[in-house]
């Protein structure tokens, strides 16, 4: 990276930078001058504080949490694009069950967390994966079959003027140019898993996991510690996000969408 | 070069569904080594016609002939090449692998892919542009990508559909003279479609006129102009002359040409 890159990098996450100190600065500031009640909302010093003491068992709660995210993801997404590739092949049978997945995806699909713990078992890691995969499932679906079907009509006929066959269609044009599409749906879908497997342990799971600590602690009054956790799980959120978002970048420099403007 | 015309059109015409009638009862024999334009005013079904030599479209009745053999296996034989308006190049492709496409569902080594392409970037004048992607070249440098794709498996027929419609003026006129000197050193045969008379005047060795929808051949003129074609060729009386011709046959066969009387 050059000198000037740096720099740009810099100037355009000064602003960022600054909303945040300030932010939490505000917060710091708020909380002691009205005095707030630490079960309302405690300070940052204090959460950052608590973070630091209960960090060991905190980190093994969150890394526990985010295996079974990451199994979710995995499972959800990896299903929507086998799937999403045979709606693609076959489209009769897309067109038959698309309107279902499209309205699937509408549900408010965390509902079924209690039932999930009731299949596969409470102290179960797969019944939290299993929430997490069926939140992950849809959206990927979705985006996925339209980056599939949505490709220039002139690219399949140059293919076509080839004598390529389906496979080759697939392969070397619906594919590559559906990945835009794809890692749209695994954003959305990274974020999904988490919130998925937090909220399935809130009905219930081992006390070594993140979203167990947060409601124990929330229960006997422990509120920087339920703070602590929500931080933690934040963070693991927004890590796996930029985690999928830099796969994205690697992935799809060529995509001309991305582009701000045209090079020389 | 075989016996047969490059391209045989006997009898064609075209519905489309909603009962809009294309083309209707053409003729046409293109023979090898000849630059035959299709010129017409918009909706003459002159890229119609395009994608039904190609096998890209199917004719309602008639028959198509690519070197002598049916479109349809002219078509699985990689008989021609084709170029569209907009390059069509797949933006996850380099340069060089968009130029390669062709040659990699022809199974050929990675070897004599390398070699071929690196010959064709050459004739296109795009050395040094190898590894970009498409969203880093201009429209007149992604047209000659694409021209260097179609042309990638040396088929004995190009097919043109407008290829430089999209492009300014001057680009246009080099990249007119461009094609000329690859239409010397290939050897193929191109059908080209353009709705610009002087462009089809400047190219071909024969323009073939159509006329308004349903399209139908409203006269096809030679264009005797010398070979090679250069710069000075657009400045002759003759090149008037043809130009005036065209139009002429272009307004007899129902076009509304601006300014015509």
């Amino acid at each position: 990276m050059s000198l000037a890159l740096v720099q740009r990098r810099v100037v355009d996450w000064a602003p960022a930078l600054l909303v945040f100190v300030l932010g939490i600065a505000a917060w710091q500031g708020l909380v002691a001058a009205f005095n707030v009640q630490e079960f309302l909302l405690p300070k940052p010093t204090v959460i950052g504080q608590t973070f630091w003491d209960e960090r060991v068992s905190l980190w093994h709660a969150g890394i526990y949490t985010f295996k079974e995210a990451l199994g979710g993801f995995a499972l959800g997404s990896g299903l929507a694009i086998v799937v999403a590739l045979v709606f693609a092949a076959f489209r009769p049978l897309g067109t038959a069950f698309m309107p279902f997945a499209v309205a699937a995806n509408a549900v408010p699909i965390i509902a079924f967390a209690p039932i999930m713990n009731d299949w596969f078992g409470l102290l179960n890691p797969f019944s939290k994966m299993a929430i997490a995969a069926v939140l992950c499932f849809f959206p990927v679906l979705v985006n996925t079959l339209r980056g599939l079907t949505s490709v220039d009509p002139r690219a399949i006929e140059l293919m076509h003027s080839y004598a390529a066959g389906r496979t080759s269609v697939f392969r070397r044009v619906r594919i590559p140019a559906s990945l835009p599409h794809l890692f749209a749906g695994l954003k959305i879908a990274s974020v999904l898993s988490m919130i998925g497997a937090i909220v399935g342990e809130y009905f219930g799971g081992p006390t070594t996991a993140l979203g167990v600590t947060i409601l124990n602690a929330s229960a006997y009054s422990n509120f920087p510690v339920a703070w602590a956790g929500i931080v933690l799980a934040s963070a693991f959120g927004i890590l796996f996000y930029g985690a999928v978002a830099l796969a994205e970048r690697l992935s799809t420099s060529w995509d001309p969408s991305r582009r701000d403007f045209h090079a020389e | 070069m075989s016996d047969y015309p490059a391209v045989a059109i006997k009898g064609v015409s075209k519905q489309f569904k909603a009962g809009i009638t294309a083309l209707t009862g053409i003729d046409l024999e293109v023979q090898p080594r000849e630059f035959s334009s299709l010129i017409g005013p918009s909706g003459c079904g002159k890229s119609t016609l395009l994608r039904i030599i190609g096998d890209l479209i199917e004719p309602s009745a008639g028959i198509v002939e690519v070197n002598g053999k049916p479109a349809h296996r002219a078509r699985l034989d990689h008989d021609y090449g084709i170029v569209f308006q907009e390059a069509v190049l797949y933006d996850w492709r380099t340069v060089s692998k968009n130029i390669a496409l062709p040659l990699e569902l022809l199974r050929w080594s990675r070897e004599k892919r390398a070699a071929r392409v690196r010959e064709l970037l050459g004739l296109v004048e795009l050395e040094g542009f190898e590894d970009h992607h498409p969203w880093q070249l201009s429209g007149g440098m992604q047209q000659r990508v694409a021209i260097a794709r179609a042309l990638s498996f040396d088929p004995a027929l190009l097919l043109m559909d407008e290829p430089f419609g999209a492009l300014d003026e001057m680009t246009r006129e080099r990249l007119n003279l461009e094609l000329l000197r690859i239409w010397d050193a290939s050897g193929s045969t191109i059908v080209f479609v353009t709705h610009s008379i002087p462009e089809a005047v400047f190219l071909s060795t024969r323009v073939v006129v159509m006329s308004a929808r349903p399209g139908r051949i409203a006269g096809i003129v030679d264009i005797d102009l010398p070979q090679p074609r250069t710069g000075r060729t657009r400045e002759e009386p003759r090149f008037f002359e043809l130009v005036t011709e065209v139009r002429e046959r272009l307004v007899a066969g129902g076009a509304e040409l601006e300014g015509a009387a």
